[in-house]
């Protein structure tokens, strides 16, 4: 029998029961539509986060203050404590110590609320070093960044990000121009080009000034010497690991401590890439699994209605075996029942998949994505799932004996 | 020349839980080329089984069974459909159409399962309406069609492979007798023409229209006279 055929009466017998047709095809819709929007979301959610670090600099390292494990309980005070100071980040930043480490930018952080002459907005205010900039890879899109004539004189100079520069200047050039943080007025001598990052801490939304003058004026901190993290750079690629070594090592040392009861931690950005991508990655796991159950229980149901489909059509089963169908036509015919079924529930779950992926990434910030192969896949999938649905039906339909099924009334 | 239809000595033995029931004892029959056979008998005396291995529904438990010059009485399943296909054309007191499909498409199905492409089954099934007086009626579906009407489309399934016999069962048994009068005078064309035609029914007015008629009962044939002399 040809394909052509048999695809014809396939279609012809679904069309005959199409309300239930439909109905089957919805676990079908549901379970795709399902898994390739938590999976897309997952993949987005990645590719977000990925970027993000990634727009941190390159050959980055990042020391941050960690409680060790051995003791905690002796350093107490919570993670608002800072275990490292500017005198690490002087001696990271000394040649003999760490020779593989290009430049050195220790960085306090508090939340600043913002005034300038027409608006009031509240910041990231970041206190820092000129080496900042290298090492964070950015770049002055007006005006200039603070020298270290003016990191050593405390001077009150800023430099804003581009939204805040937009938030509070709406018209007119900031550079020049005074605003007030936390109560001190500050001189704005420069505007951060973008950063291009999207997602959830804004990179273009901060306030950068002295470390000296933040240490002065605005930290919050007991201890004038403690920074909230120090940026690091490595001088390439090659010597990255040895870098981290260095860091690691002298830190280690200068701390008085043993690698066990270290009270910071070192990161690169591939080490950040490699935890975000396997958080995200269990993620996806969990929620695509959720999602595939679903999609099983659709696979069932296919099953459950070529059962009762066979049963209902014992007649004309049992006529077109009559007529010279083989058993194996018949297995076919209920076959391509299911495969249409699954197929055609897979391209509408496709559909949809794609519709609530254009639906939901405004609305979240994230790129639900959904490449090319997993759209392939999702419909090698539910062909495959109807496939499988109908194998039992269709091997019973191809049992029946002729004579059995023309008997039945 | 041999016969269209050679049985011998063909048994048939269904077990139903620890009961055998020995549905034929041994049945003989011969059915030459452009024969008109009437096969009687009343319910429960293996009527229905003999049709059903007639037609290669189902296999004898013993004995050979030829058509035309195949032994169908070993084959598998498979090759019994081939067979079924080929060499007979069904009509059943039933009619059996599916109710889905237009006429046309009824009559094209055996061909379809012949593998015959889609252009030449249209205008076989086409001829065999036509044969039948429906070639006004052919996109009709069944249910639009009168019982005569519908059971003319079915021996039109029969006739469009061209089949080596006709088997019909019980043909009138749903009809009125304007619609018998219909079907049996079609019957009797068709043999006129060459077609050999096997007919399973209780009723001897249809009987009557055959050539020759068999008695079955027990499991056992009788000969034609002998029986219908008792009857009457």
């Amino acid at each position: 029998m040809e394909w052509k055929e048999t695809i014809r009466t396939a279609v012809a017998a679904l069309n005959a029961r199409r309300m239930r047709s439909l109905l089957t095809m919805l676990g079908i819709l549901i379970g795709i539509a399902a898994v390739m929007l938590t999976v897309g979301l997952g993949q987005g959610a990645q590719a977000s986060i990925t970027s993000q670090i990634n727009s941190l600099g390159s050959n980055l390292l990042i020391v941050s203050p960690s409680q060790s494990t051995s003791s905690g309980g002796f350093r107490g005070g919570g993670s608002a404590v800072s275990t490292l100071t500017t005198a690490d980040a002087a001696m990271l930043a000394d040649p003999t110590v760490a020779p593989d480490i290009a430049a050195v930018a220790p960085v306090s952080t508090a939340s600043g609320s913002l005034q300038s002459s027409s608006t009031t907005w509240t910041s990231t205010v970041v206190g820092t070093t000129p080496d900042w900039l290298s090492v964070r890879a950015r770049e002055v899109g007006s005006g200039r960044f603070f020298t270290t004539g003016e990191l050593d004189a405390s001077s009150n100079v800023a430099v804003i990000g581009s939204e805040t520069a937009t938030e509070l200047f709406s018209d007119g050039s900031p550079v020049g121009q005074t605003i007030s943080v936390n109560g001190q007025s500050f001189t704005v001598i420069g505007v951060l080009s973008e950063a291009g990052s999207s997602g959830m801490s804004n990179e273009d939304d901060t306030v950068l000034v002295p470390l000296t003058t933040f240490a002065a004026r605005l930290s919050t901190s007991g201890n004038a010497n403690s920074v909230s993290s120090i940026y690091l750079s490595g001088r390439d690629a090659d010597t990255l690991s040895a870098a981290y070594q260095q860091v690691k090592t002298s830190l280690l040392a200068s701390h008085g401590v043993t690698a066990d009861e270290a009270d910071f931690s070192v990161s690169t950005q591939a080490s950040l890439v490699e935890t975000a991508t396997s958080i995200t990655g269990i993620l996806t796991l969990l929620l695509g699994g959720i999602a595939g159950i679903s999609l099983l229980v659709g696979g069932i149901g296919v099953m459950n209605i070529m059962l009762v489909s066979v049963s209902e059509r014992v007649r004309e089963i049992g006529l077109r075996k009559a007529l010279g169908a083989t058993p194996g036509v018949i297995r076919q015919q209920f076959l391509v029942e299911a495969g249409i079924l699954g197929i055609l529930g897979g391209l509408l779950g496709i559909g949809i998949g794609v519709l609530g992926a254009a639906i939901l990434t405004p609305i979240i910030g994230i790129t639900v994505a959904i490449s090319i192969p997993a759209t392939l896949l999702a419909m090698v999938v539910s062909l495959g799932i109807g496939l499988v649905a109908g194998v039992y039906p269709a091997s019973r339909a191809a049992k029946l004996a002729p004579i059995d099924a023309l008997r039945s009334e | 020349m041999s016969p269209m239809l050679d049985m011998s000595a063909v048994r048939k033995t269904y077990s139903t839980g620890v009961v055998q029931v020995e549905a034929l004892r041994g049945v003989d029959l011969s059915v030459d080329q452009g024969d008109y056979l009437a096969i009687m008998g009343p319910s429960g005396s293996g009527k229905s089984t003999l049709m059903h291995i007639i037609g290669c529904l189902d296999v004898p438990t013993s004995g050979t069974y030829l058509l035309d010059d195949t032994d169908v009485s070993k084959m598998t399943e498979s090759q019994l459909a081939e067979v079924r296909n080929r060499k007979i054309g069904f009509v059943f007191q039933q009619f059996n159409l599916l109710s889905s499909l237009s006429a046309l498409r009824n009559v094209e199905l055996p061909l379809v399962y012949a593998g015959v492409p889609a252009a030449t089954r249209k205008e076989r099934a086409l001829a065999a309406l036509d044969r039948v007086g429906l070639a006004d009626r052919v996109q009709h579906r069944p249910g639009e069609l009168s019982g005569g009407q519908q059971q003319r489309v079915s021996v039109a399934r029969a006739l469009v492979t061209d089949p080596a016999l006709l088997l019909a069962d019980e043909p009138t048994g749903n009809l009125d007798s304007h619609s018998t009068e219909e079907i049996l005078g079609l019957f009797a064309e068709l043999n006129e023409a060459g077609r050999t035609i096997v007919v399973i029914t209780h009723e001897f007015e249809v009987a009557e229209h055959a050539k020759r008629r068999v008695f079955i009962r027990d499991g056992l044939l009788a000969t034609t006279d002998a029986v219908l002399g008792g009857v009457h």
